[in-house]
């Protein structure tokens, strides 16, 4: 199982931390030869415009772009949902847009606003969740289905090899999301 | 749900790792920093550079100003306040600055006492010149720390030192027994429970970038090699002839500091660097890294 981490900017320390609590060498992705032979990739937290600005600089948005398309498994967290999803509806840019949802970005508000708690989540039971400036899901296509709700709002969501979450599973120690994609990138189903 | 955890404030702050904030003094540099893909702005009235050429008392930003910033980019905005004014801190938190920057480039304005940070929902960085220091910041409550340099020079050599003084430190320290721990926590003015986390982890619990002087690609790698998160250039870009394609420059450096072939193309035709200072020209009482 081989597992990238993109890291050209954010909390990558902290996904490669709980890969390697679940027995998963994580690779750091940060130049297109970086995609040979992976299994899935994760997108972490930090600023998605700082990360597009600096894959699309190191020549990996377009690789990377074309690996998703292609089926490569992928799991967004906070920034990562963004640039995954097809339309964000407070940004003129769009990243990714493998998964079939919009997002509003940043739109728990300012940091003072920023949180942490718990989410029923789907075949996983209750899970630790840190909210930080974070996007939310506000309109999704049929094929997406829904994990686990904050409100009204999808804050982990799933459509086929794609899983991305508005909140930051990698800051809780507790492994269950990052399971579940392990899981996903297992079957392959490429 | 519960806000301002301090979980919530380290876990912001572990986001920008990486990354290079940047000091902006208006809109339109902010965008200019966003679009060179900084992970988040300072708002500033003036920079570093411009501080110690005009002296004076330099305070918190007009609020005018800092809602301006906020208004112009999508990413966190952070702003300075004095050292231990806790009301300006408060005016940041009520403006809803993202991260307050408790600095050392604005005049301090208590002789005694820093910000007691864990009494505010919005996470603080703070600088450090040494182990001790840091560790102090981390007691009153820091989620982010950033080594001093001297800021406002455009001379990398103190923001070396105090990168290389942690390493050191951290280094002696985690070959400690607990007893030595606790006499070495006395020697460098350090909470022995703060000491005994970072003996654990082998490095600071919090996110630790580096400051004051970096103004080139290669002085931020030079820095992300010494082993620090990520940078804060103050006067670097917005000093220099060309601010957009530095900041860009930087950002990319910053990234990928390891590959020295990245770092030739970057660095490469940037024009005019700022003008930087020899720090033994500054006399003693005009170095913001002793307050």
């Amino acid at each position: 199982m081989t597992i990238g981490v993109l890291a050209v900017q954010g909390d990558v320390r902290e996904h490669l931390r709980t890969l390697a609590h679940l027995g998963v060498a994580g690779h750091l992705v940060l130049r297109p030869e970086h995609l040979v032979g992976l299994d899935g990739i994760i997108l972490p937290g930090g600023e998605s415009t700082a990360m597009w600005r600096l894959m699309t600089r190191a020549g990996l948005a377009s690789p990377l772009r074309e690996s998703l398309v292609a089926g490569l498994p992928a799991f967004g967290t906070c920034a990562g949902i963004i640039l995954l999803s097809r339309e964000i509806t407070n940004w003129p840019e769009t990243f990714f847009g493998v998964l079939d949802i919009a997002v509003e970005r940043n739109a728990t508000g300012r940091q003072v606003d920023s949180f942490e708690g718990s989410v029923a989540a789907n075949g996983l039971g209750e899970v630790p969740a840190v909210f930080i400036r974070a996007p939310l899901v506000r309109r999704m296509g049929p094929q997406v289905e829904v994990l686990a709700l904050l409100g009204d709002a999808p804050v982990l969501v799933r459509e086929g090899n794609v899983l991305a979450a508005s909140f930051h599973p990698e800051l809780t120690g507790d492994a269950r999301v990052h399971e579940l994609f392990v899981q996903i990138c297992e079957k392959g189903e490429r | 749900m519960d806000k301002g955890t301090y979980r919530v404030k380290t876990g912001f702050a572990e986001m920008f790792k990486g990354g290079v904030i940047m000091d902006v003094t208006t809109a339109d540099q902010a965008c200019i920093a966003e679009e060179a893909g900084a992970v988040a702005v300072m708002a500033l009235e003036r920079v570093p550079a411009d501080i110690r050429a005009q002296g004076g008392v330099a305070r918190m930003a007009d609020p005018v100003r800092i809602k301006e910033i906020q208004a112009a980019v999508s990413i966190p905005v952070m702003a300075k306040a004095r050292i231990g004014h806790f009301a300006e801190a408060r005016i940041l938190e009520a403006l809803g600055v993202d991260f307050v920057d408790e600095s050392e480039v604005l005049t301090p304005a208590d002789p005694f006492y820093h910000i007691d940070k864990w009494a505010f929902k919005i996470p603080f960085v703070c600088g450090c010149r040494d182990l001790g220091e840091a560790a102090r910041r981390i007691a009153e409550g820091a989620a982010m720390i950033r080594t001093k340099g001297e800021a406002g020079t455009g001379n990398v050599i103190e923001a070396v030192r105090h990168m290389r003084l942690l390493n050191d430190q951290i280094r002696r320290l985690t070959g400690m027994s607990k007893a030595e721990l606790v006499t070495y926590g006395k020697e460098i003015g350090a909470p022995a429970e703060v000491l005994e986390l970072i003996q654990a982890e082998g490095r600071l619990p919090v996110v630790n970038f580096a400051a004051g002087g970096i103004a080139t690609p290669a002085d931020a790698a030079l820095m992300r090699l010494l082993g620090c998160d990520g940078v804060f250039v103050g006067s670097g870009i917005f000093k220099s002839a060309d601010p957009e394609k530095r900041a860009q420059a930087i950002v990319m450096a910053c990234t990928h500091y390891d590959d020295p072939k990245v770092l030739a193309e970057v660095s490469a035709g940037l024009g005019e660097a700022m003008p930087g200072i020899p720090i033994e020209t500054i006399p003693d009482q005009e170095l913001m890294q002793h307050r």
